[in-house]
């Protein structure tokens, strides 16, 4: 193994986390994983733009630029990053491809540095196939195919650097979850050639696999499902609660964003205004081109302050406005499990023929009830978590970075003060109490 | 109380403006102890109040009055507080006033009356004149032009400025049977000055540009700032927004709920504060409204002068024909075409006796047209030496004020951006307990 991942975090001694065969052990033991937090929040690149972005690659650096809470060890030992964009061009059609780089200590990986060029699609089948396999965990959501309220161009700079933030958030999510990062199918997104990935993805259970999922699952819905328990129940008052909390979240900032780009437009006027002034005066010239100044500087920090809500706070709350719906379709899917559990139960009771097979299908289903309850119950549990840490960091990171911004607004006005004071304990006119 | 002098003596005093330390941003400008007249009084527009009467028509209307109150300087020091004279009076009435001294000294700048509209107004203020803002912002505003007159060394010694502050009673009658109506010039005799004067001092030709200038630059400040506010009132109110949904979002939350119920607080409390800030900046925007309409003043003297240039000019132009009528006559050369001329030419010469006639009409004319054009230009001369002492009193008063003024937008600028940290430092506090 070459370029071992080492940090101050990682014990020496620390193995890789061996990955369980029987995974209901692995549903049963799931705890609290402190050192989830670290990669709760984005990484930016520090220079912002898109196409030369070139992420620093060494873990130490990277665990650096998070703030830790107080946890004793770090066992992380797979690092994910989703960088360095890049167009290409085919004769059919023109697409954006990311870089994204892996490093790790797991045994089940053949080396410990890996580097992939992914496009959106190839996310998407990701997230396809782990829902597939697990349909009753909470997967993190993509971004969306493009913006149409935002009339964003697909190749826009800005819209490209937003995506690849999201689609770096989400393999995280992934990396950090104890079912999905040890998924056969995303080691191989990590990890396979671009040829390799292509005659995987072709390998999936088939159209007409898929289509029977479909029909079953519709025909569940259309049953319904009779005795609900209760906590399932409370789930989805609650996740239709959440919804429209974080819904109008996402949408007050919106509004402010616009709010305050509107403000910007008229204030920006202002500087001139005041600088155009000065040159009618005389003795008024200099503190009137001084206040010019002043307020161009607070506007170019405004500017950088929606910048910020723009960059940082809403695409958070866009992205668990986009789990609500995650939640919406798991507790759906487990309701379908359980209707499809009910139906062969009444069936067993009503039918003479067959009871043998019907008994071992009622048998099979009830398995994947209790499974599936059972890792929705535990996932449930680790998504209310990680929702709490990312949504608490992204608002104390959006005040933080208002105070900031009014700190330095302030420090431009001081400055004022400050010239004129002297200017006037020069002069020895104006008194200032 | 005495009147220091019987007469309307120019009194061009001491003109350093020291200011006084005061709660009030637009008193803070002023109160120039050095005036007879603020030595003696003080004066103060204490309260509004709303009225209803019948007008000149016999209409019903309402209107507020104002109520002036003036008091005696020593009384403070003597311990006692007696209760000061006081009497009512309208805006119109301090219109008329304003005019009185407009057209008594044109050569003055005279101080500027506060808006009699509400112009420059962003969508939270009504324009209506009875809002209780409105009503309130004026109230400080007659106050303002009350003690700008006081604090004048010429204008302090009026007596109708006098009277207005004392009597209540026939003031009016006062002001009209002073005539001074009939002293206002015409607008169209103005006008026509300003386009046919051929020589006016420079410095005022000067002093007039940079007045349409002022008014210019200012008018477009006031206009920015009323949009900005506008904005910016809507910023922060947006953010109350969040306050509502952090509450709601609290009641189904177990851990997350009291980080997320305190910060909505704070969210609630950010919302509010936009009111005080932007409170503060309309008296910001005053301050420089009242140069705004300074500007109005100072022009008005500089078309005073090109006036009584013109006049100067008028008189000296027909004293130079009226001789060369005299010239022409005397000689019997006719060197510029005149209708007379023809027609004598027409209609046959004159004779000896109505030339005699005409010689001696001319020679009292010329002597009256010389008479005139000394007149006239001892005016002139008085008007540019006292005008232009009184534009340099206004300008170093401007630069002082509005220095002033820039600097307590600075203070209020801080002031706002203080508030906004602590707030969101509480905010962070809230949130890091979610």
């Amino acid at each position: 193994m070459s370029g071992s991942v080492v940090d101050n975090t990682v014990s020496p001694g620390n193995s890789s986390v061996a990955i369980p065969t029987d995974i209901s052990g692995q549903i049963l033991d799931l705890d609290e994983d402190d050192d989830l937090e670290v990669f709760s929040k984005d990484t930016t690149p520090t220079d912002g733009s898109s196409f030369n972005a070139s992420m620093q690659t060494s873990p130490a650096s990277m665990i650096n630029q998070y703030k830790f809470e107080e946890d004793a060890e770090d066992t992380k030992d797979i690092f994910v990053t989703v960088d360095n964009p890049e167009s290409h061009v085919t004769a059919i059609e023109t697409y954006i491809t990311y870089r994204v780089v892996t490093k790790t200590t797991r045994s089940e990986f053949d080396s410990s540095e890996f580097e992939v060029r992914r496009r959106y699609q190839d996310f998407l089948w990701l997230k396809g196939r782990l829902e597939e396999a697990h349909p009753t965990l909470i997967v993190h959501p993509l971004p969306e195919k493009f913006v149409v309220k935002g009339m964003v161009e697909r190749f826009n700079e800005d819209f490209i650097e937003t995506r690849r933030r999201a689609l770096h958030r989400f393999l995280n999510k992934i990396a950090e979850h104890p079912i999905f990062s040890s998924s056969e199918d995303f080691k191989i997104f990590l990890t396979a050639p671009s040829g390799e990935l292509s005659s995987h993805k072709k390998q999936g259970p088939g159209f007409l696999s898929r289509m029977g999922e479909t029909v079953k699952a519709v025909a569940a819905a259309v049953r319904g499902v009779r005795n609900r328990p209760l906590e399932f129940t409370e789930m989805q008052e609650y996740v239709e609660a959440f919804s429209q909390k974080i819904s109008s979240l996402d949408k007050v900032t919106q509004r402010i964003v616009r709010e305050q780009k509107e403000y910007l437009e008229e204030v920006k006027e202002s500087g001139p205004a005041y600088a155009l002034w000065s040159q009618s005066e005389e003795e008024l010239a200099e503190p009137l081109k001084n206040v010019a100044g002043c307020v161009d500087r607070c506007c170019k920090e405004t500017e950088e302050q929606v910048k910020n809500l723009n960059d940082h706070l809403i695409p958070v709350l866009h992205e668990y406005v986009l789990c609500t719906d995650t939640l919406k379709a798991v507790l759906r899917r487990r309701d379908n499990i359980q209707a499809d559990f009910e139906a062969k139960t009444e069936a067993l009771a009503t039918k003479k023929a067959d009871r043998d097979t019907m008994r071992d299908d009622l048998d099979k289903a009830e398995d994947r009830l209790e499974w599936a309850n059972n890792a929705l119950k535990s996932d449930w549990t680790r998504w209310q978590k990680v929702m709490r840490t990312d949504l608490r960091s992204a608002f104390v990171d959006t005040a933080e970075r208002n105070v900031s911004y009014y700190e330095k607004c302030l420090a431009v006005w001081e400055s004022f003060l400050h010239s004129q004071r002297t200017d006037a304990e020069g002069n020895g006119n104006v008194d200032f109490s | 109380m005495a009147d220091s002098g019987s007469e309307d003596i120019a009194v061009i005093g001491n003109t350093d403006l020291t200011p006084s330390e005061s709660e009030n941003n637009l008193k803070n400008t002023m109160a120039e102890k050095g005036t007879s007249l603020l030595k003696m009084m003080e004066i103060s527009v204490a309260e509004a109040e709303k009225r209803t009467g019948k007008n000149a028509v016999n209409m019903q209307e309402t209107y507020t009055v104002y109520l002036i109150e003036t008091r005696p300087v020593d009384a403070a020091s003597e311990g006692t507080n007696p209760v000061p004279d006081s009497l009512w009076r309208r805006y119109s009435e301090f219109e008329l006033l304003r005019n009185y001294l407009l057209v008594t000294y044109p050569f003055l700048v005279v101080p500027p009356l506060p808006e009699k509209r509400a112009e420059f107004v962003w969508h939270k203020l009504s324009a209506d004149n009875m809002d209780p803002d409105f009503v309130e912002r004026r109230r400080v505003g007659l106050e303002n032009f009350l003690l700008r007159v006081a604090s004048h060394p010429d204008l302090s010694s009026d007596k109708i400025f006098y009277s207005f502050l004392t009597e209540e009673n026939g003031w009016k009658e006062t002001v009209f049977e002073t005539g001074f109506q009939a002293k206002a010039d015409s607008r169209l005799k103005a006008l026509n000055a300003t386009f046919r004067v051929k020589n006016p001092d420079k410095r005022f030709a000067e002093m007039k540009h940079y007045g349409d200038e002022l008014q210019s630059v200012i008018s477009q400040l006031l206009r920015v700032r009323a949009r900005a506010a506008d904005r910016l009132y809507g910023v922060y109110k947006v953010h109350g927004n969040y306050g509502r949904v952090f509450s709601e979002w609290s009641a189904i939350e177990k851990e997350m709920g009291d980080g997320l119920q305190s910060a909505g607080h704070h969210m609630d409390a950010y919302a509010a504060s936009v009111d005080d800030i932007l409170e503060e900046e309309e008296h910001y925007a005053d301050q420089l409204k009242e140069y705004l309409f300074y500007a109005d003043a100072l022009r008005a003297v500089c078309r005073k002068h090109e006036l009584t240039q013109y006049e100067l000019e008028m008189a000296a132009q027909d004293l130079t024909s009226k001789k060369q009528q005299r010239e022409e006559l005397a000689t019997g050369m006719i060197r510029t075409f005149s209708l007379k001329g023809m027609t004598s030419k027409l209609f046959g010469q004159e004779t000896p006796e109505q030339r005699e006639a005409k010689l001696k009409m001319l020679e009292t004319q010329i002597e009256e047209g010389e008479e005139l054009v000394k007149e006239r230009n001892a005016e002139c001369e008085e008007f540019v030496k006292s005008a232009w002492v009184d534009i340099e009193r206004f300008k170093e008063q401007k630069d002082h004020d509005l220095r002033e003024a820039l600097i307590s937008y600075a203070i209020m600028q801080i002031s706002m951006c203080k508030k906004g940290i602590q707030v969101w430092n509480n905010a962070k506090e809230c949130f890091s307990k979610m």
